[in-house]
């Protein structure tokens, strides 16, 4: 069993290496003038929501916690990962109408130290910061919060997330904050690149493709770890997960904390992604998204969440740009196809989603078992013509 | 001027506002007694009312306009509720809610297509939108109808439900389910019912609502609709008389804050103002937490027992 698993995990990490290897290249080989540089921003974007997504799948569809506040901790992250990247020359231009609080910057402060890896190492050290403050936010609302149940959850968390943005653009908060103007000139995906000589190594979609995949990995780890079990528990019935010896409120704070910690990193990454950071980007539209993505991927499947969230992005950002703007497959009505009219045609797929495969792309499958379960029936599909053929022969 | 004549003008659009999310509420406060749903899609059938008389306004009259735009959300929500609820009468509460999430990001998506995402002036109804003074406070006379209309009618849907066979039926239905079932309640034309009283309510709300702000956006539904949902919360949630209390105290409460600034520094208490009016929206949902720690079933609720 133990060399099973070896074997699997060796497979997938040199998966995952060819993956990153491919996404290297095409970010060198692809211009960003190019038709396919469409596919570079899915890359991006897809990467960071499918962490989103997948943290948000950790509290709703692995502990049945069903909480709609993820923009607000998404909004924490981006903040927090902004005012400590923010390089100081900059600060004066970004904070116009008051006076900075924050004077450090990570990225500058550690590239100064040890060059272009120092860079890396203060974003990373800022995401890390972005995650702890949006956790350490999630621990305190989750001390009232999480002793409610379902829809009462639901509409809590979603009124924490309006309370964290109205603090965030009060005007009294504006030497942190910048009150309700954007923040800008932090540390953003174009940063993410290596010169050597005259040649230039691009990392921009690399970097939130490996910075989401280990993150997604460590839930991984702990889905499939005894507290990921307890929460299962949890999910499926509370009364009994408590009789077994499971301390419901302890488990659901971990779950709850965890999952924030993770939205907010991926709040970071959305901002890295983004060239600004604004209050009221982070509505609970966003979070509505989010849970869509969740349902399209199918809850309680990681895996499902990160198709889900590729698929989505790119929908959104490239397949369907033709119903906003004249022309879609071919067919040129510009009356019908104007601004907005994909969204439409988006909510309508997920309406049909929501009411004709609850399931989702993937239930609560993964996509090793699907994959197996597919090799499986293929086998015996064959065996099965295998020996058929066998019987004719010998007649 | 006095301290109370800086008060007047806030307490009075805060009576209003209030009135006009109770009547939101109510739809919100039914519907989660008998589904135990929360209709996300309620606020933005209010808003697509609004989006309605600004369109039927353009080439009707209003007085044809405005039964008609109450005629067409009534059907809206009663369509709603076929088409994204019943289909999932049999399965976990949490896909319901997951569909009424799903037909509010819809709803607001065709109102964004269909409005470009600009705002719609909304069209003036003749005679509420007068101004009038009331206690030296100029104001418009929807602010003084509001209260008004909204008093008559929840006693009418008193009488409806307290008084008719239909109501009868709903509170059984709210108080159990299955059973009501069993004794023979018509549980789709009960829920049906349910649903056309609160849009109508809605509708009516709208129209009081959208005569006091200058248009409508697509997203003008989402905040009055939560609010709402906060106001049935505190009332306890299936009770009527609640989710007015609840309105009207959201109401007051929002508009006092939003003008704490000015009566603050009027009273002298401060030297600069704090911009607490940002919060406005906030404090809603502070109720909200604070309620729900403290007394989680609201102030009429009924208290409900978990059988294992």
């Amino acid at each position: 069993m133990e060399t099973i698993n070896k074997r699997k995990n060796l497979n997938s990490a040199c998966a995952l290496a060819v993956l990153f290897l491919v996404v290297i290249l095409m970010d060198q080989l692809i211009r960003p003038t190019d038709s396919m540089a469409m596919l570079l921003t899915v890359i991006r974007k897809g990467s960071i929501y499918a962490l989103v997504a997948v943290s948000m799948n950790l509290l709703n569809g692995f502990t049945g916690l069903f909480s709609l506040g993820q923009a607000g901790f998404m909004l924490l992250g981006a903040y927090t990962y902004a005012i400590f990247t923010i390089p100081l020359d900059e600060r004066v231009f970004v904070y116009k109408y008051y006076d900075y609080l924050i004077s450090v910057s990570f990225p500058e402060v550690l590239g100064n130290l040890l060059g272009g890896f120092g860079l890396l190492l203060g974003v990373i050290l800022a995401l890390i910061l972005a995650g702890l403050v949006a956790a350490g936010v999630a621990f305190l609302i989750g001390l009232p919060v999480l002793r409610l149940k379902s829809d009462y959850l639901a509409i809590a968390t979603l009124g924490f997330a309006e309370i964290i943005r109205a603090i965030f653009i009060w005007g009294k908060l504006g030497p942190l904050t910048n009150g309700s103007n954007p923040l800008k000139s932090y540390v953003r995906l174009n940063a993410f690149q290596l010169h050597i000589g005259d040649t230039t190594i691009n990392f921009s979609t690399l970097v939130p493709l490996a910075f989401a995949a280990f993150c997604i990995w460590i839930i991984v780890l702990l889905v499939n770890s005894s507290y990921g079990r307890a929460f299962k528990a949890i999910r499926e019935d509370e009364i009994a997960a408590e009789a077994m010896g499971i301390n419901l409120y302890k488990h659901k704070q971990l779950s709850f904390v965890i999952s924030s910690f993770f939205a907010g990193v991926g709040g970071a990454m959305l901002a890295m992604f983004a060239s600004t950071v604004q209050a009221n980007n982070f509505k609970s539209t966003m979070t509505y998204e989010i849970l869509l993505i969740v349902i399209l991927g199918g809850i309680g499947s990681i895996s499902g969440s990160c198709i889900g969230s590729f698929l989505f992005i790119a929908a959104s950002e490239w397949w369907l740009r033709g119903l906003d703007s004249g022309t879609f497959l071919g067919i040129d009505a510009p009356g019908v196809f104007r601004n907005g009219f994909r969204l439409v045609v988006f909510s309508l797929i997920i309406m049909s989603v929501v009411l004709f495969f609850r399931r989702g792309i993937m239930g609560d499958k993964e996509i090793p078992e699907v994959m197996a379960r597919i090799w499986g029936r293929l086998r015996t599909r064959m065996r099965g013509r295998a020996g058929k053929g066998g019987e004719a022969a010998d007649g | 001027m006095g301290l109370f004549d800086v008060i007047l003008p806030y307490i009075l659009s805060g009576i209003s506002v209030g009135g006009q999310y109770a009547l939101i509420a109510i739809g919100y406060s039914m519907v989660y007694g008998i589904l135990r749903l929360i209709n996300f899609a309620h606020g933005d059938v209010f808003m697509v009312a609004g989006l309605m008389m600004v369109y039927l306004a353009a080439s009707l009259p209003i007085y044809l306009a405005a039964p008609l735009v109450v005629v067409l959300t009534v059907a809206l929500g009663f369509l709603i509720e076929r088409a994204a609820y019943k289909p999932l009468r049999s399965a976990p509460r949490m896909s319901v809610m997951i569909s009424a999430i799903g037909v509010s990001y819809l709803l607001q998506n065709m109102a964004l297509y269909i409005t470009g995402g600009l705002n719609k002036n909304y069209p003036v109804i003749p005679w509420i939108s007068d101004s009038i003074t009331v206690l030296g406070a100029t104001t418009k006379r929807v602010t003084v109808i509001t209260p008004v209309l909204m008093i008559l009618l929840v006693i009418a849907l008193m009488l409806l439900i307290n008084k008719t066979k239909m109501g009868m039926a709903m509170r059984a239905a709210s108080r159990d389910f299955e059973t009501s079932q069993l004794m023979g309640v018509k549980l789709n034309s009960v829920i049906s019912v349910t649903f056309v009283i609160g849009s109508f309510l809605a509708a009516i709300a709208s129209m009081l609502f959208f005569s006091n702000y200058p248009g409508v956006i697509p997203a003008a539904g989402a905040m009055p609709g939560l609010k709402a949902f906060v106001a049935a919360v505190f009332g306890g949630i299936g009770s009527v008389a609640g989710a007015v209390l609840g309105g009207l105290l959201i109401g007051v409460c929002e508009s006092i804050i939003k003008g704490m600034d000015t009566i603050l520094v009027h009273s002298g208490a401060l030297q600069s103002p704090l911009e607490l009016a940002t919060f406005s929206d906030a404090f809603t949902f502070i109720l909200l937490i604070v309620i729900l720690v403290f007394k989680p079933t609201g102030l009429f609720g009924e208290k409900a027992t978990e059988k294992v």
